[in-house]
């Protein structure tokens, strides 16, 4: 009786799932289009949210042109491709007072305070005709200091535009963001994370 | 002499008309399935060339005819280049028996069904020449796979079509379209529904339609007997598939669905009609299901529809001897 349901029963009552497919398909087939026709439309701003574009930095809420990176490197080291390039700031020139108060403390055997170099990069460089936009480095970012942009309307004619220099494209960002930038520099973040 | 020569003007305007309905239906069929596939996908489908891209198989067509035609290395030449013709010719005869109206027959003959299932098999050597002569490794396992599964889903579908010429008594289309009423109740389909689920299927299989299209499944051969073909060899190959859509369906609606035959007024567009709309059950079931495994494939063939299909003729033989 098992036998029975399970070799013959079971296969017929099976192909009411092909009914059940051809009514799916048909749903859609009635459905409307959700294509955009490119050149005479754009996208709309929202579905561009969940667009994972490029690789961009993200700011400082209270600076939107200085990123939250703070040069640890562990992008450069985790991307597979080897398309990120950042580069440390060096710590800056002791002045020569400082000089005097370092070699003063030295002399004294006291514990030297060097003049430390600013955390954030120098260069950040990033080779989109490299990324295979994996998001390893967004997700390796201590600082959440990455993100996929939602750059879509993007075309080059040769692979060296697709170089981006990230620090200069963020300024340029903070120098066109209404006033209210960080409230708006906030929900993408949030996005990003549930994703 | 003089009596055959109105009959010769018949037949060549017949073959003519074939040829042209023919190469309509390919390029109404590509456009119909691109369409179709776009709008399942909610994409609009091919839609730059003409208005809604209604020129795009048109251009397909010429891109295909400009390449190059080209004889891998190795390959038998003459076998090469027969398969792709031997695949197309066969399909021209196969329209002239179908009825497409009282008057609308290509060729009025008693054995219409028989030859159309004959010449249809042409289909198989074709294919298996393809795969042979293109001396490439991927090409004769697709050809293998389409011989195994071509000739395994004829023997069903004969079946089928066996049980309808018990039940009519006859081979011949016209005959059969003409025992059926205009009304959907009068139709074969209501007095052999077995039958026509099984053809039905053997349908997707003999013409090598998704979800049994695995003589060309491009996800684990590269492309199947056809991997060698360039320009119109392929293009031949594809015109011939669609070819051989267009006459099983026909076939379908001849001896299921009442041809020519329907509620008001009798003619063609009936005919047209219930072709078209198995044409669209097939290309809605290619977008559906997905493909099956090859050992999926043969065990609904022979554990299923073969004794579904024997079960079924035997049936109708002995209802009809009562
Ligand atoms: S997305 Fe992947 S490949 Fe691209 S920069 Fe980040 S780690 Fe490298
Ligand atoms: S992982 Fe983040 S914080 Fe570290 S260098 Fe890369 S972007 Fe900057």
């Amino acid at each position: 009786m098992n036998a029975f349901r399970k070799h013959i029963l079971q296969p017929i009552i099976d192909c009411w799932s092909l009914f059940v497919g051809f009514g799916v398909t048909g749903k859609y087939f009635c459905n409307k289009l959700v294509t955009v026709h490119y050149p005479r439309q754009t996208v709309e701003e929202e579905n561009l949210d969940t667009y994972g574009g490029h690789i961009e930095l993200v700011g400082k809420p209270k600076d939107p042109a200085m990123p939250k990176c703070i040069s640890c490197m562990m992008c450069v080291t985790n991307c597979p491709s080897k398309c990120l390039t950042v580069v440390k700031q060096k710590p800056p020139k002791p002045t020569p007072e400082q000089e005097k108060a370092m070699k003063e403390a030295e002399e004294k055997g006291e514990k030297v305070s060097k003049p430390k170099a600013p955390k954030n990069p120098a260069k950040f460089i990033y080779d989109y005709s490299l990324c295979s936009l994996c998001g390893t480095c967004i997700e390796n970012c201590p600082t959440k200091s990455l993100r996929y942009s939602s750059n879509f309307y993007w075309v080059a004619s040769d692979r060296k535009e697709l170089k981006l220099d990230l620090l200069a494209r963020l300024r340029e960002q903070a120098k066109s963001m209404p006033a209210s930038a960080p409230k708006a520099e906030a929900k993408p973040a949030k996005a990003e994370k549930e994703a | 002499m003089n009596a055959y020569i109105p009959q010769l003007i018949h037949l060549i305007i017949a073959i003519v008309a074939c040829m042209l309905w023919l190469a309509l239906n390919a390029l109404l069929l590509v456009y119909c399935e691109r369409k179709f596939a776009g709008h399942i996908q909610r994409r609009p489908g091919p839609f730059e060339v003409g208005p809604h891209g209604i020129l795009q198989p048109l251009i397909d067509g010429v891109k295909l005819m400009c390449k190059q035609l080209v004889t891998p290395d190795g390959a038998d030449p003459y076998l090469y280049w027969l398969a792709p013709m031997l695949s197309m010719l066969p399909v021209m005869l196969l329209y002239m028996p179908i009825p497409y109206g009282p008057v609308l027959t290509g060729l009025e003959v008693n054995l219409g069904l028989l030859l159309i299932l004959a010449f249809s098999g042409f289909n198989v050597l074709a294919l298996l020449l393809a795969g042979w002569g293109s001396n490439n490794k991927w090409g004769i396992l697709g050809a293998a796979r389409a011989v195994a599964q071509s000739v395994a889903y004829e023997i069903p579908l004969l079946l089928s079509v066996l049980a309808i010429a018990f039940m009519t008594g006859t081979l011949n289309m016209s005959e059969i379209t003409a025992q059926q009423g205009a009304w959907p109740w009068q139709w074969n389909v209501v007095t052999q529904p077995l039958a026509f689920i099984v053809f039905m299927v053997s349908m997707f299989g003999e013409t090598n339609r998704a979800p049994f299209d695995l003589a060309e499944a491009e996800s684990e051969l590269t492309a199947g007997f056809h991997t060698e073909y360039s320009s119109m060899g392929f293009g031949l190959f594809f015109m011939a598939e669609y070819g051989y859509m267009v006459v099983i369906c026909s076939v379908c609606s001849v001896l299921f669905l009442g041809g020519f035959k329907g509620p008001i007024m009798d003619g063609w567009w009936w005919m047209l009609l219930k072709t078209y709309a198995l044409l669209f059950v097939m290309i809605w079931a290619r977008w559906t299901f997905p493909r099956v495994r090859f050992d999926q494939l043969l065990n609904i063939n022979w554990k299923w529809l073969l004794p579904l299909a024997t079960f079924n003729l035997l049936a109708t033989a002995f209802i009809m001897k009562l």
